[in-house]
């Protein structure tokens, strides 16, 4: 188990050094200079070049690739080229409204699916079973910002319950700003939930054909005693993969989201930071959530190694 | 005992609220579509910035007001010398920085010379290129000395460019701005709103506001939202025009629509062939029917114009005819210059709603007489990059919203490569006039000779479109800058 | 012909085939004719309500909907089909490969590299690949190609694994055959189920890909219609003109959902292991 643990530690090690070193090539590529962005079109070419000196985009790429790198080791994830304050300020910033979105919309989503998926598994082939798979084949081809949409008419422009969107900042309580987060999570939930459901359904009844529940079955319980007590607990393993899955694609995809809802979060800062060429945000946010996602598997690999040894002796 | 404290607080609590329902509102929510990279507008600025601090945070010695005049600011008075060479200011006494430091002529030489100085980063520099001395005569006084007669200096020095600043404040105005205005910097929520408060010490007429919040709302959706949800109290420069009979309809808005200093034109790559020969530029001219593109992308807002030159001006002629929409005019010019079947050429359209809409009805118009467009729809910093200063383009589509730029036609590196000789010697004389019935002659003049070399597609003038609170009193109709003067906003509840 | 049999016997099979075969028929007659031209601008009749004249109304420049959401389907279909056959052309290959020599380096560089590809959020990749290279209906296709690769390499070699122990494999590699003729003669034929189901299934992520890219406006470019860049356009007149936000969506759905509903069918029909667990 040692031994496994650090042959993956080792393999996420090197995994994160390849994307570090991906993303700064990709992003160096992207043409744009911040500095003509910045300065707009009355500039004069002596005072780009000024900027340029300023923000320190004259030294070559290996140097700032290496600046970079050394840097978030420390937590430093540099200056940012448009609003001249530390990246890892900005980060923080956004993270608290992206971070509890994440959390709200995974929630919603496991609230909906669990019941759902778990419902129709017991009653396959039944009328609930047949309806509960045609609404998650809707949700699942509905696009979520299509769904966004609809909600802000129906609920913000025609019944004024939520406000259209933005954010008042947690100082301004916990519970108005849980509000604003409510449309934006929902439209984020519908098609996970959707997704979510379907998995838990068919891990279930993939569990319940398993011999152990047949022998379960033939020592007396019920269908549903066997369910509740054993198909459950091994049919979370894919479903929890799901969502740690989910949870990274949450963090990362909510960007038409909160483009939709103004919600000032990671994924808008990226969009505006690919716009604005502020080419260290986008290398640090977007460094950022692949640490996310990868450390999220390892842990999932690791989780799944310690409850199954067969699986300890993949590569 | 419970029951009666209860219900003394529930009555104190309606006294409270009442109290406060009855107190006029003296608090702001403006709606903005960009967020300004920083605050500090005399290094490296973007319109946003101006858009926060001008008139409100920071002054200069002259400023524009609502109708686009020029009045005093920082400068109480003035005097010219006869050759236009020599400018004496008096300044205003007893005015203080935010932080309590006094402003003085000191300031006001800092501010001038750091702008001109070689490694400023402002990007106006060429307002102050022409300046060959400024000097500290007393507190009160500076006296500068320009390289050469400008009449357009007064102007100048009013743009939020021209600002006066500290140098013990300097270094931190990107995040910290301190300036000599009726409102003080408070707090900036990165990516959401910047608040401004009140300053009590301000030298002249207090504003009648308590506090004003910008909030960053850059998709046309949102801001619909937000300005219906009643999230904004007003939004200057609302960004789409097709909700206006909406808010029109409703009791609690106002619509104001008023004029701006934005050009939109479909700029042409004056060096590009086919685009070189005028015939070409011409039969374009002909081909667009600009009140259709006002129709289809601006919803009807805006005033067709024929030159670059905004109609409002009382210099402006009226030259739309001479490009009026001919369709078959547009086909014959081309057979003539050797397109008898047309060609192709590139759009590219940065993001405003007036390019993209714009651009889109345009090529259709284009594809009529044989002009096929392939269109790129660009952000800024790409636009930026391939068009302005790559010269990589055929046409585009852009409004330039700084007031009186039909200067910009005598730079020959200019991005659409306009280069007459007789053009640009028409602009020397036009800095060296200061007679106002000169300028007038010069500038009618200037505006015919763009005109009639088809330099560039000239659209409309942009709206300025402003909504607001039914209750709202004091908000700029016009744009004759870039601005959103709080100075004398005010609730009328 | 006994498939074609269970084949109109699955309802989820002649549902989804139905739907999709609606837009994909609607997608080929856009080829030779539409109601209205969709490159002509009439403004004077812009915003118009559905009628008998214009059944979904027109938009904003006064074309005519119900056309733009037939040459709409074009570019979905076009853009969801190249991208799906990228992921498989290059990711069924990769997946045999590493199948083939399984874990040795070549195995390991390719399932991390998979892992990597994975681990990065694809829509910020595409609006990257973009801001690069200009948007455009191909860049879409490239954007959308990437992620399509490994999730065909992992499930050529995840099902290529469970053949390899096979006898009929046993005994092609003791007649002398090498891995690269086994892959491709023995395993490949048998994945073949398996790659037509995910294949509908990418198919459908494929046009939702499609769609988000058009709405933030980097798939394809006026004046092509776009589902997507119909959605987007529609929003701020959504209030006075939801026809406008109500086509382009369900049309969307209605496809996505089609192609979902086929692929289910064909699990069940070409699977006969996994029928089990589907019904």
């Amino acid at each position: 188990m040692l031994r496994y643990s650090l042959k993956r530690l080792l393999s996420l090690g090197v995994s994160l050094l390849a994307a570090s070193a991906v993303i700064f090539l990709a992003i160096e590529v992207v043409p744009g200079d911040p500095a003509s962005y910045m300065l707009g079109i009355n500039a004069q070419p002596d005072t780009i070049a000024a900027l340029r000196a300023e923000l320190g985009l004259n030294v070559s790429a290996f140097e700032r690739y290496i600046t970079w790198v050394t840097g978030m080791l420390t937590g430093d994830f540099g200056i940012s080229y448009t609003y001249r304050t530390p990246v890892v300020d900005m980060i923080g910033d956004r993270i608290l409204i992206s971070l509890p979105l994440a959390i709200y919309a995974l929630t919603l989503s496991t609230l909906i699916a669990f019941p759902a998926g778990i419902l129709a598994a017991s009653k396959r082939g039944s009328a609930t079973d047949v309806s509960i798979m045609g609404a998650t084949q809707l949700g699942v081809a509905i696009p979520n910002f299509w769904f966004a949409m609809l909600l802000v008419v129906f609920f913000a422009i025609n019944l004024r319950w939520f406000s259209a969107g933005g954010f008042p900042g947690w100082d301004k309580g916990f519970f108005v700003s849980m509000k604003a987060l409510t449309l934006p999570a929902i439209a984020l939930a519908l098609p996970q939930a959707s997704i979510l459901a379907r998995v838990m359904r068919s891990a279930l009844i993939d569990t319940m054909n398993e011999d152990f529940i047949r022998t379960a079955r033939a020592k007396g319980l019920t269908k549903r005693q066997a369910l509740w007590r054993h198909a459950l607990r091994n049919a979370m393993i894919p479903v929890l993969t799901i969502i740690g899955l989910q949870f990274s694609f949450l963090m990362a995809g909510a960007i038409i989201i909160e483009n939709v809802f103004f919600l000032p979060g990671l994924g808008r800062l990226v969009f505006q930071s690919i716009s604005q060429r502020d080419l260290i945000v986008v290398e640090s946010v977007v460094m950022l959530l692949v640490f996310a996602v990868v450390v999220v598997t390892f842990i999932v690999d690791i989780a799944y190694a310690a409850v199954d040894p067969r699986l300890r002796g993949r590569s | 005992m419970k029951h009666l404290s209860i219900k003394l607080a529930m009555a104190s609590a309606l006294a409270i609220t009442a109290g406060m329902a009855s107190a006029e509102t003296k608090d702001i929510t403006i709606g903005m579509q960009l967020e300004p990279p920083h605050l500090d507008p005399t290094g490296a600025a973007a319109g946003a910035i101006d858009s926060v601090v001008y008139a409100n945070i920071f002054e200069g010695l002259t400023r524009f007001d609502a109708s686009g005049a020029i009045l005093p600011a920082l400068a109480e008075s003035w005097t010219i010398s006869d050759d236009g060479l020599t400018y004496t200011f008096s300044l205003r006494a007893g005015v203080k920085f935010h932080d309590g430091t006094s402003m003085d002529s000191e300031d006001v030489k800092f501010s001038l010379d750091r702008a001109r100085a070689e490694e400023s980063t402002n990007a106006q520099k060429a307002l102050f290129t022409g300046i060959d001395t400024v000097e500290a005569v007393d507190a009160t006084t500076v006296r500068i000395t320009l390289s050469a007669p400008n009449g357009a200096f007064l102007f100048n020095l009013a743009w939020g460019d021209a600002v006066i600043v500290a140098p013990e404040s300097i270094d931190n105005a990107k995040t910290n701005p301190i300036g000599t205005g009726p409102f003080v910097f408070t707090n900036w929520v990165q990516g959401d709103n910047i608040t401004i408060t009140k300053n009590a010490d301000y030298w002249g007429t207090p504003a009648k506001l308590d506090s004003a919040t910008f909030k960053f709302i850059s998709d046309p959706v949102a801001a619909f939202a937000a300005v219906m949800a009643e999230d904004v109290d007003a939004f200057p420069g609302y960004p789409a025009p097709e909700n206006l009979p909406q808010f029109e309809a409703d009791p609690r808005f106002q619509v104001l629509v008023g004029s701006t200093e934005g050009e939109t034109i479909l700029a042409i790559n004056n060096k590009l062939p086919p685009f070189d020969d005028v015939k070409v530029r011409e039969a374009v001219a002909h081909a667009i029917d600009r009140q259709a593109i006002i129709d289809g992308a601006m919803f009807g807002l805006g005033t067709p114009i024929g030159t670059h030159f905004a109609p409002h001006n009382p210099d402006y002629v009226d030259l739309t005819a001479q490009s009026a929409y001919d369709p078959e005019l547009s086909k014959s010019l081309l057979a003539e210059a050797g397109y008898p079947d047309g060609f192709t050429t590139t759009l590219k359209l940065p993001p405003p709603s007036y390019a993209r809409r714009g651009g889109e009805i345009i090529a259709a118009q284009l594809r009529e007489v044989g002009i096929n467009v392939e269109i790129s729809n660009l952000e800024w910093a790409q636009w930026l990059e391939q068009v302005f200063r790559g010269y990589d383009f055929g046409l585009t589509i852009v409004s330039h919203t700084e007031p009186m730029d039909i200067g910009i036609y005598a730079r020959p590196d200019y991005y659409f490569q306009y280069d007459s000789a007789v053009f640009q010697a028409l602009m020397v004389g036009l800095n060296a006039a200061t007679d106002a019935d000169d300028r007038t002659e010069i500038l009618q003049a200037a505006q015919r000779m763009i005109a009639d070399d088809y330099v560039n597609g000239y659209l409309f003038q942009l709206a300025s479109t402003t909504v607001a609170n039914a209750n709202i009193v004091g908000l700029w109709q016009n744009a004759p800058t870039q601005a959103t003067d709080l100075t004398a906003v005010y609730w009328n509840d | 012909m006994q498939f074609v049999k269970a084949a109109l016997r699955n309802r989820s099979f002649m549902i989804g085939a139905s739907l999709a075969a609606i837009f994909i028929g609607a997608a080929l007659i856009s080829f030779l004719w539409t109601p209205f031209d969709v490159t002509k601008l009439d403004i004077p009749n812009k915003l118009q309500k559905p009628s008998g004249l214009h059944w979904f109304g027109t938009d904003h420049f006064g074309r005519d909907i119900f056309s733009m959401i037939m040459v709409g389907a074009r570019t979905s279909i076009a853009v969801a089909v190249v991208a799906v056959g990228i992921g498989i052309i290059l990711g069924v290959p990769l997946g045999l490969a590493a199948a083939a020599r399984k874990d040795s380096l070549l195995d390991e560089i390719i399932m991390r590299t998979n892992d990597l590809v994975f681990a990065f959020p694809a829509l910020l990749i595409a609006i990257m690949i973009t801001a690069v290279f200009g948007p455009s209906a191909i860049n879409a296709i490239i954007a959308i190609g990437i992620f399509n690769i490994p999730v065909f390499a992992r499930l050529t070699r995840g099902a290529a694994l469970s053949l390899w122990t096979r006898d009929f494999v046993l005994s092609a590699r003791v007649a002398g055959k090498n891995a690269t003729r086994i892959s491709f003669e023995h395993i490949l034929p048998n994945i073949l189920n398996l790659l037509i189901v995910q294949g509908s299934i990418q198919f459908s992520l494929g046009i939702l890909a499609e769609a988000g890219l058009s709405y933030v406006g980097l798939g394809a470019q006026p004046p092509i219609p776009s589902w997507g860049r119909m959605l987007a356009e529609s929003q701020t007149m959504i209030s006075f003109a939801p026809h406008l936000a109500i086509f382009p969506g369900m049309a969307i759905v209605l496809t996505v959902l089609g192609l979902n509903l086929m692929g289910d069918g064909l699990r069940d029909l070409l699977d006969p292991r996994l029928r089990r667990s589907r019904t």
